[in-house]
């Protein structure tokens, strides 16, 4: 018996040490990881889409809250104006979320480039949704107003061959992004004034 | 049976260098060799987390209920891999992404656990440092060295900067999973007919 409570107690106290020392450094570390993730992750493809922009869009970011989550926005300058942002948007791929980065223009609700940004697709046939710069550049010019959808649906984009589920899950994070982009439109001119100063 | 600190560190380097001597560790060994620099973080990565069970589990090996101790190392193994997770996250992003799955793996590498079980709950703590260390540079060094040979061979690149010229055709069967076998069983062979004599 005495043995057993022995096991017991510092099989506890050990995994509540554990517990404790892990969170305290999860909480201390998660401001400089959020960093690392938009330079090594998010980096690239904002700065693909927000290409020929005079600023740094990861530097000049602003968040503004969305029901329960927080979305931050990377505000482009373009001829000395901040008249476009890039947000991430996310819809279900084939093997988890897919992390889609939406670059659009306030002055004609236009998407001027998306990029993915996370995955975990299918190497060779649903991860070329990251690689293959033909996919994405569908997007360019589409409208925000209205849901994109693949060309089997009814939509303008072609979808990747073999990656149906795939292109399906991109064009929602695409129309995702639409509908936050509908909804929080005015904050998100409220905040690009403050660029314009 | 009273080994110095210098023995004991020593030992690692060579007569007992895990992926060669011991055998252990093969998955990682295989896994993330692909380049010098991958190899020498994930030896060093694991090394960290070496290092730390190993003082942790022989300052408790008094305290550890036998039937229990095997529970007790990987709580404490695991939380020590987690802590290199975060601040690998944290400060090294593109090192983390190239080892990918490897990092959390390093709760089950046999290393750990072999010289948790079979040194660390039977010696002091100044000699399992020892130990760690030397197990931990001698798995580093391995890593390193079977990586350096598969990135020469296989990408023609040595630390990122090409070797041998663009005329190189790349010898790319190196970098794939069973040249990882291939090359093993050369650095095998060669540590054998030096040993042997």
């Amino acid at each position: 018996m005495r043995e057993m409570i022995k096991m017991v107690v510092v099989l506890t106290v050990l995994s509540a040490f554990s517990g404790g020392l892990l969170a305290g450094l999860r909480s201390s570390t998660a401001a400089q990881i959020e960093n690392q993730k938009l330079q090594f992750v998010k980096g690239p493809a904002i700065k693909e889409i927000l290409e020929g922009a005079s600023n740094d869009p990861i530097a000049d970011r602003f968040k503004i809250k969305d029901g329960k989550t927080e979305i931050s926005f990377f505000v482009g300058k373009f001829d000395g104006k901040a008249s476009t942002v890039a947000f991430e948007s996310f819809g279900k791929g084939f093997g988890g979320d897919i992390g889609l980065m939406v670059g659009v223009n306030l002055a004609d609700d236009a998407i001027i480039g998306v990029g993915v940004t996370t995955h975990s697709e299918t190497p060779g046939l649903g991860a070329r949704a990251k690689e293959d710069a033909k996919f994405t550049s569908q997007f360019k010019g589409l409208s925000m107003a209205v849901p994109i959808k693949v060309t089997t649906d009814g939509g303008k984009v072609n979808a990747l061959s073999g990656a149906t589920i795939t292109s399906r899950a991109v064009c929602a994070a695409a129309s995702d992004a639409g509908k936050t982009y509908q909804q929080l439109k005015p904050q998100i001119a409220e905040k690009l004034k403050e660029f314009n100063k | 049976m009273a080994k110095t600190f210098t023995q004991e560190f020593v030992k690692g380097l060579w007569e007992e260098i895990p992926p060669f001597r011991l055998v252990l560790g093969l998955c990682p060994t295989l896994g993330v060799t692909t380049t010098m620099k991958n190899g020498i973080g994930m030896g060093l990565a694991t090394t960290f987390v070496l290092v730390c069970s190993n003082i942790l589990i022989a300052a408790l090996r008094n305290l550890i209920p036998p039937k229990v101790r095997i529970a007790c190392f990987i709580i404490i193994i695991a939380t020590f891999v987690i802590v290199v997770e975060l601040l690998m996250q944290a400060y090294t992003y593109p090192l983390f992404l190239a080892l990918g799955v490897f990092i959390p793996l390093i709760v089950v590498n046999c290393i750990v656990l072999g010289r948790a079980e079979a040194f660390a709950s039977k010696n002091n703590i100044v000699l399992s440092i020892a130990d760690g260390l030397g197990i931990g540079v001698g798995f580093t060094l391995a890593l390193g060295a079977l990586g350096a040979l598969r990135e020469i061979v296989g990408t023609g690149t040595f630390m990122g900067a090409s070797v041998f010229g663009p005329s190189y055709e790349p010898f790319s069967f190196v970098i794939t999973a069973p040249g990882a076998f291939v090359c093993l069983g050369l650095m095998l062979c060669i540590m054998n007919l030096l040993g042997s004599k």
